[in-house]
């Protein structure tokens, strides 16, 4: 701890003799980013029709859509914890012939358009698909239309940011650590719990917040393979597409009331973790 | 020396990144009336229209030489709030009479908008009807997995009227946001059954059975077309709804599975 603490120390004094004032031509670019992220947020805010959100908000199919959508996102954000980070540790950690395009494959629904990974799904999953099929046989399970199938089409989307943040963080740390643990009796799966894991930490709180993130906002894969029926598997995002074809004003109040509670929830999963630090 | 060069260089990209995202719509029209007798018609219909407009389009620009037909395929209700935002288009196709409303309202439509088509809805099952429909009614099989339409897009309003029309109550395990949608379900066997147009239908010949019933009398989707207000290029819009209207254009379309009005 004294080891890391030192070091800390020492980056920060670094960092005070890089500053001053910052360069323009860091500045210029940043700023522009910034306005060109911010601005359409603006939009919303400003075309928002104030006076009738509240008996917008008050519609019991809106607060259904919100419970759905916050519910399918954590539970799709914990099995991508669950399988995402094992996956990264492997990635990271465990040195196997064709490494490089498994880390490619991992990457694939970052590429591939939501509506053809819904497709995809339908392929294997669904009701004739190549796994689906047998599911429904044996055991009875049909996937598509269901809750579940929203749960797994977040989980499609958003499971390589978590991978790629978390492998990220494992090659960045320090192996030394985990090699010390080794040499003093610890088996893999100790040192992966107390040491590796706990030197990721930082990592794998982003890939979560980036996750959980994402399989909110999912919307492709989730209409394409869960379908769209209110209560059962109609997201806000959902929501929101079929409002902006008759109504949207209430789109725009749909939008803001995704756009608060995921910001409301991050800035308080934030300040909980930087606090605990 | 070299600092101050560079951030020059910098700020030069960046006010020329963003007039390039701004001014998008802006250098359309510029393109437009810039060319030395090249001319586009720019036409925005809805997405059931793909198939026959494209062609229709290739055959327009054969008998206007140096002219180019771009199309912008989408949803009706899409479309309609593109058009009302003020986007360069010369003429509107849309798949029913309200969204062309919304538009004409807007006070966005030259003259008045005519019914060039009319499409049914009919039953879409997979190939070998695993659900053995036959009729309407057998939508309402409790074990039958069924595919609608959501109500806000016009087949979806249009399923709604029929069932009605019916006096049936059938409980879709989805409602898609719009009938491609209704027809991937139904080709990939996830759907027993889903109502479509007849057009959609046959475009998926092979893939999907069409069945016909009656009460898709009461329930019938018109396609007006009209030329826009604001359209950049108003003499060859109207030219282009005349030519869709004409007998090749009725031919193409009733080719396609639609009905004339």
């Amino acid at each position: 701890m004294t080891v890391l603490r030192g070091r800390r120390a020492r980056r920060g004094e670094a960092a005070d003799r890089v500053r001053g004032r910052p360069p323009l031509v860091l500045m210029l670019p940043a700023l522009v980013g910034l306005v060109f992220l911010v601005l359409p947020l603006a939009g919303l805010l400003v075309r928002a029709p104030w006076g009738t959100v509240g008996t917008r908000l008050g519609q019991p199919q809106v607060l259904e859509a919100l419970r759905l959508s916050l519910v399918s996102a954590t539970i799709a954000t914990g099995l991508c914890l669950l399988f995402g980070v094992p996956l990264a540790w492997l990635l990271a950690r465990v040195p196997f012939p064709g490494v490089r395009l498994v880390r490619a494959l991992v990457t694939v629904p970052l590429v591939l358009p939501p509506v053809v990974g819904g497709v995809a799904l339908l392929l294997v999953l669904g009701r004739r698909g190549l796994v689906g099929e047998w599911l429904d046989r044996a055991f009875g399970i049909t996937l598509p239309f269901t809750t579940s199938g929203v749960v797994l089409a977040e989980t499609f989307v958003a499971m390589p940011f978590l991978v790629i943040s978390v492998e990220g963080a494992l090659r960045a740390a320090d192996t030394r650590f985990e090699e010390a643990a080794a040499t003093l009796g610890a088996g893999r799966w100790t040192v992966f719990r107390r040491v590796t894991l706990p030197m990721a930490a930082p990592g794998v709180l982003a890939g979560a917040v980036l996750c959980w993130s994402r399989a909110l906002g999912e919307f492709g894969a989730t209409i394409t393979f869960a379908g769209n029926f209110p209560g059962r598997t109609q997201t806000m995002p959902l929501a929101v597409y079929l409002a902006l074809e008759t109504d949207p004003q209430a789109a725009i109040v749909l939008s803001l009331v995704l756009l608060a509670v995921s910001v409301a929830v991050l800035v308080a999963l934030r300040d909980r973790w930087t606090g605990a630090a | 020396m070299l600092r101050r060069a560079s951030v020059a260089a910098v700020a030069a990209l960046s006010l020329a990144a963003l007039a390039a995202g701004c001014g998008d719509t802006k250098d359309d029209k510029s393109g437009k009336s810039g060319g030395s007798g090249d001319k586009t018609l720019t036409v925005f219909a809805a997405a059931s229209l793909t198939e026959t407009f494209t062609r229709l389009g290739k055959d327009f620009e054969g008998t206007h030489p140096g002219l180019k037909v771009r199309f912008n395929f989408g949803g009706s209700s899409a479309l309609a709030q593109q058009i009302t935002q003020g986007a360069p288009a010369d003429v509107f196709a849309a798949a029913s009479g309200t969204t062309m409303k919304t538009v004409a309202d807007a006070g966005d439509v030259s003259g008045q908008p005519t019914v060039f088509a009319k499409n049914r809805l009919v039953i879409a099952v997979p190939k070998g009807d695993p659900g053995k429909v036959h009729a309407l009614a057998d939508l309402a099989g409790a074990k039958l997995k069924v595919v609608l339409c959501a109500e806000q897009v016009p087949c979806g309003a249009a399923a709604k009227q029929a069932l009605a029309a019916a006096r049936l109550t059938v409980k879709p395990v989805s409602q898609e946001q719009d009938v491609k949608a209704v027809l991937t379900k139904v080709r990939l066997g996830e759907a027993d059954a889903g109502l479509v147009y007849r057009t959609d239908a046959k475009a998926a010949t092979g893939q999907v059975e069409g069945i016909e019933f009656p009460e898709s009398a009461k329930a019938i989707n018109s396609y007006p077309i009209a030329s826009l207000a604001k359209a950049p290029q108003s003499a060859l819009a109207k030219e282009f709804v005349q030519y869709v209207l004409s007998q090749p254009g009725k031919a193409a379309l009733s080719e396609a599975g639609f009905e004339s009005p």
